[in-house]
């Protein structure tokens, strides 16, 4: 056992957090009061290689591992919670589901822009009456020719209005029981009947894009369809695995980014003569953030290394998930309790974080759907 | 072009530092490429995009610093060298260092050598200037730019916040300042590819030296953080008697006059 970072995955830790105390950090309270995605921030995260962390030199990427890039997550959400979970989609629900299951031919065209920072990619699962339950999905793909056809409606979807492609789910037909036969195909946002629009008023992460996507008789050569067209379920149940520690270490860079302003407020307040660190009340809650932030850390990091091993890591980051972003909620929370007024202040930003961790305890399969994992796979 | 650094690992002052036994504690310390280094590393990987070559960066410190060398090559520097004096040194200061480093260079064709203005930990500034002087070769300190034309070189210096224009020649050594450049973030491409840079580790015994050539001449008594900073005074009143007050202010209070 090694509890201890590789060199290249300390100086990536190190990079990214130099450069989001630098860069991010200063605009967080404008991006979050703005609602604007910080297209720009993008582009430097694309420069610096963050966009193709865990995927290969061949398509792009750096040829890091998972680890790394729940760092680099990690890193960017300590500082905003709006641009880590942009970040966190890209790589995870744009980039990785081409890197798992796409042609040779469809990662060159589809994969490198966005492995390279060029562009960016979304991931269409969620309908109104569909997400976890991808069962209920509506949206279907009929094939014309060598075309598929597609119409229905994608909500709730991050990165759209900024993607250059979106990869949608759609029901392509139905297999032997009945059952809907549900797929995956890479729909480029410039094709016809394509209508994207982002006006969702937000509680949290309100810089980070979600949009809303009509398909009207889009068509799509067919040769896009990416990976089994049996094994669509399957596929974005693996692809969710992996986003599940992306989003893990973006709460547990909230939590850490909470414990450290409420632990740097709690030494600088003084009451009652003292400052309130040196009060029982305030100690024990500091206590507890920072036990749940480093058994959360424990967590993400396992979840992490089991899938850089190849190992099956479903359980772990269902648990990773689940945990870090309560973890992120609760840390907050208490944040602002232990800042009183201050903290309910936009300024002091720790009321911002807990409107940005709410997200994280619903997005990418809500607190209820990861028990739900664990449980089936305790084999209930 | 053939371009070297002079790099030292520091601990990250705006994290916490501890002293404890009249040593500052290693644990828990954050360790960083010294920031007027990385000025030298940017000014360096410049100079050879610009006019070709090769960057070494070079550094004498101990197993960690490989890290900092990493960071480096990771930035773009093409080459490193760790001159690891854990073993044989134990205690060292700026004689230590520099004998180190004249044997290092004695026999390699350095054109440039680009080192940082200060280190921040102890900030003597001592190095470079006397390793050039080792080397026989001019040195310039503080830059804030610099221009090689062939042999030529122009330099712009800070003094004290005024710039000083100079003009000198190759092989040179120069000590860099805020202001030269904006070092680049080290890429993740970058850093993947540092793993496979070639790091050179040497030990004094490497360059014909024994411990006792690099006996420092000075002694650390000891080493305190500074005393927390209280609150400023702010007089009132007229400005005669303000004077006053500050005069027997700084008699009776401060102890200065």
């Amino acid at each position: 056992m090694n509890f201890e970072l590789t060199k290249e995955q300390e100086m990536t830790r190190k990079m990214v957090r130099d450069y989001a105390e630098a860069k991010i950090k200063p605009r967080a309270i404008d991006i979050d009061v703005k609602a604007e995605f910080p297209e720009d921030i993008f582009k430097e995260l694309g420069e610096l290689g963050l966009l193709g962390i865990p995927i290969p030199e061949e398509y792009g990427g750096a040829g890091s591992d998972t680890i790394t890039y729940a760092l680099a997550v990690e890193e960017i959400g300590r500082v905003c919670g709006s641009t880590g979970l942009s970040y966190a989609a890209a790589v995870s629900l744009g980039a990785s589901p081409i890197y798992y299951f796409g042609t040779e031919e469809q990662k060159q065209e589809f994969l490198v822009p966005l492995a390279e920072g060029k562009a960016l990619g979304s991931f269409g699962l969620t309908e109104p009456n569909a997400g976890s339950d991808a069962g209920g999905t509506k949206t279907t793909a009929i094939k014309d020719g060598d075309d598929f056809i597609i119409n229905g409606e994608k909500c709730y979807i991050t990165n759209a209005s900024f993607a250059k492609q979106i990869i949608v789910t759609a029901v392509t037909g139905k297999d032997d029981r009945g059952k809907n036969i549900i797929s995956a195909i890479i729909v480029p946002t410039d094709t016809e009947g394509m209508t994207i629009s982002s006006n969702y008023d937000k509680m949290g992460v309100r810089g980070s894009d979600t949009a809303e996507i009509v398909l009207e008789d889009v068509r799509v050569p067919q040769k896009n369809l990416l990976g089994d067209p049996q094994q669509g379920f399957k596929q974005f149940l693996h692809t969710l695995d992996g986003g599940r520690i992306s989003i893990a270490a973006l709460g547990l860079g909230i939590a850490q980014g909470s414990l450290d302003k409420a632990l740097s407020y709690a030494k600088e307040r003084k009451q009652f003569g003292q400052p309130i660190s040196s009060f029982q009340a305030i100690q024990f809650k500091l206590a507890d953030i920072a036990m749940e932030v480093e058994l959360a850390r424990n967590m993400i990091m396992k979840a992490a290394w089991l899938k850089d091993q190849g190992k099956n890591f479903t359980k772990e980051a269902a648990m990773a998930k689940l945990y870090a972003t309560e973890t992120a909620f609760r840390a907050a929370n208490q944040a602002i309790q232990i800042h009183g007024g201050y903290g309910y202040m936009r300024e002091y930003e720790v009321e911002r974080f807990l409107r940005d961790a709410k997200l994280l305890e619903i997005g990418e399969g809500t607190s209820e759907i990861q028990r739900l994992v664990i449980a089936r796979q305790l084999g209930c | 072009m053939n371009i070297y650094v002079l790099l030292k690992k520091t601990f990250d002052t705006e994290e916490k530092i501890q002293v404890s036994g009249g040593k500052i504690e290693d644990d828990g310390a954050e360790f960083i490429i010294n920031p007027y280094d990385e000025y030298a590393v940017e000014e360096a990987i410049n100079l050879r995009d610009t006019h070709g070559g090769e960057v070494t960066v070079v550094t004498v410190g101990d197993e960690e610093s490989e890290q900092q060398l990493r960071t480096a090559l990771a930035m773009g520097a093409d080459q490193a060298v760790l001159i690891n004096t854990e073993d044989d040194v134990e205690e060292g200061d700026q004689v230590t260092t520099v004998k180190i480093l004249e044997a290092f260079f004695k026999d390699k064709e350095a054109d440039i050598i680009l080192a940082g203005n200060v280190a921040i930990d102890e900030a003597s500034g001592q190095v470079g200037p006397r390793l050039a002087d080792k080397l026989d070769i001019p040195y310039v300190t503080t830059i804030t730019a610099i221009n090689i034309d062939g042999e030529t070189v122009n330099i712009e210096r800070d003094v004290e916040g005024d710039v000083e224009k100079l003009e000198t020649s190759l092989p040179l050594l120069v000590t860099c300042q805020q202001g030269l450049n904006e070092p680049r973030y080290p890429s993740l491409p970058g850093i993947m590819k540092a793993k496979k840079k070639p790091l050179e580790e040497l030990e004094i015994d490497d360059l014909d030296l024994d411990e006792d050539d690099v006996e420092p001449k000075t002694k650390t008594t000891e080493i305190y953080l500074p005393p927390e900073k209280e609150a400023g005074k702010v007089l009132e009143g007229e400005i005669d008697d303000q004077v006053k007050e500050l005069v027997s202010l700084l008699k009776s209070e401060a102890k200065v006059l």
